[in-house]
């Protein structure tokens, strides 16, 4: 069983066990609050717990206000993305035991406006991944053509399929400095599906996709710090993706 | 100007740069350092028509490379419409001026009336 210990800075009196952690979550509401402050719990944990169940177990056990978002809790939604002792990680995805630390600090991802405590606001990160058309981009269709489908060889699908695993969680855009200060910037998350569908032999809409990232705040803007592929669950590495898209715009692939 | 356009130029200018620069630096280690950089010597470089134009490339390749980096960086720091025309011409006048002054500190030294 959970036990709080207290709110902001203060210590846990519980003695800490081999099988608790002390659990300390970023509480900020923007509506009533001028800054974020942590709460902390003393938290029972075996060695399959993720961090998810030891936030729902908070929730359950001793404030259920805790706003978390979540729902598949196997890695594949992408819903709930946040700061884990410091690094943007899944919190289902990630287990307490492998964290190696006796306290788990977890707070909102970094470059999205807080909803309230864990939970932050998608709209920049859907409206660029929109912006660069994520679809297939072709005259005609499946229904329209002779064969039932458009046939790939194993090679045409190798060129982008490790780009297609992206379930828009966000911990690239999380944890790419550009996106800490450009709040214009298309981000590590579009740029790559952006190369996803360019590399698509399928596809046909490479020269609008290309127009749309060759902006003063497109693709030149990433510094390739490569924290955006260091970071993704999926094993995506948006970093290739934007330096394989840069290879495009150069003239060096076509 | 599309913004791979104006990143081929600024890579493209780096990348000379490099080379005459490393040119510039070697002309220099030809004779002692200190002595190529006594004031007749300096005005002989500038009189020596290849030279100069070798240093008035690379005032022009610097200047470009420069201040598009100073643009970009500028734009990181801050967005929104003016901000971002103002810098963009900004950088392009100060670079303009800076190549305008550059050229004609070496175009007068060549002609001797330095």
């Amino acid at each position: 069983m959970a036990q709080v210990s207290g709110i902001s800075d203060e210590q846990t009196s519980t003695p800490m066990s081999s099988n608790t952690i002390l659990l300390r979550i970023s509480r900020f509401n923007p509506e009533h609050d001028d800054s974020s402050q942590f709460m902390e719990f003393t938290v029972p944990y075996e060695r399959w717990t993720t961090v998810l169940e030891a936030i729902l177990d908070v929730k359950k056990r001793f404030d259920h206000s805790v706003a978390v978002r979540y729902s598949c809790r196997q890695a594949t939604c992408g819903s709930c993305g946040m700061m884990i002792n410091g690094k943007p990680r899944l919190a289902c995805f990630t287990k307490i035991s492998e964290l190696n630390s006796n306290v788990v600090t977890v707070e909102p991802m970094n470059n999205f406006p807080i909803i309230r405590d864990l939970a932050v606001k998608f709209e920049r990160l859907f409206n660029t991944h929109q912006k660069i058309k994520p679809y297939l981009i072709r005259d005609d269709s499946e229904l329209e053509s002779d064969e039932k489908e458009f046939l790939q060889s194993p090679e045409e699908v190798e060129q982008y399929i490790q780009f297609a695993n992206c379930i828009k969680c966000g911990l690239c855009n999380s944890a790419c400095p550009t996106m800490a200060t450009d709040s214009s910037f298309v981000g590590p998350q579009a740029l790559a599906q952006a190369y996803r569908y360019v590399a698509d032999s399928r596809d046909k809409g490479k020269d609008s996709r290309l127009k749309i990232i060759d902006d003063s705040h497109g693709i030149w803007r990433c510094h390739f710090a490569g924290s955006c592929s260091q970071v993704c669950p999926k094993g995506v590495d948006p970093a290739m993706g934007i330096q394989l898209l840069r290879g495009y715009l150069l003239g060096f692939r076509s | 100007m599309r913004e791979s356009t104006i990143m081929k130029i600024h890579y493209g200018t780096a990348l000379a740069a490099i080379a005459l620069v490393a040119v510039h630096i070697l002309m220099r280690l030809t004779q002692g350092f200190a002595e190529s950089l006594e004031y007749e010597s300096v005005l002989a470089n500038y009189r020596f028509i290849p030279y100069a134009a070798m240093l008035e490339l690379i005032l022009i390749l610097l200047a470009v490379h420069g201040f598009n980096g100073l643009r970009v960086i500028l734009l990181e720091l801050k967005q929104g419409r003016t901000y971002e025309k103002a810098v963009s011409y900004g950088c392009l006048v100060a670079m303009i001026a800076l190549i305008a002054y550059g050229s004609r500190t070496i175009i007068m030294t060549n002609m001797g009336m330095v």
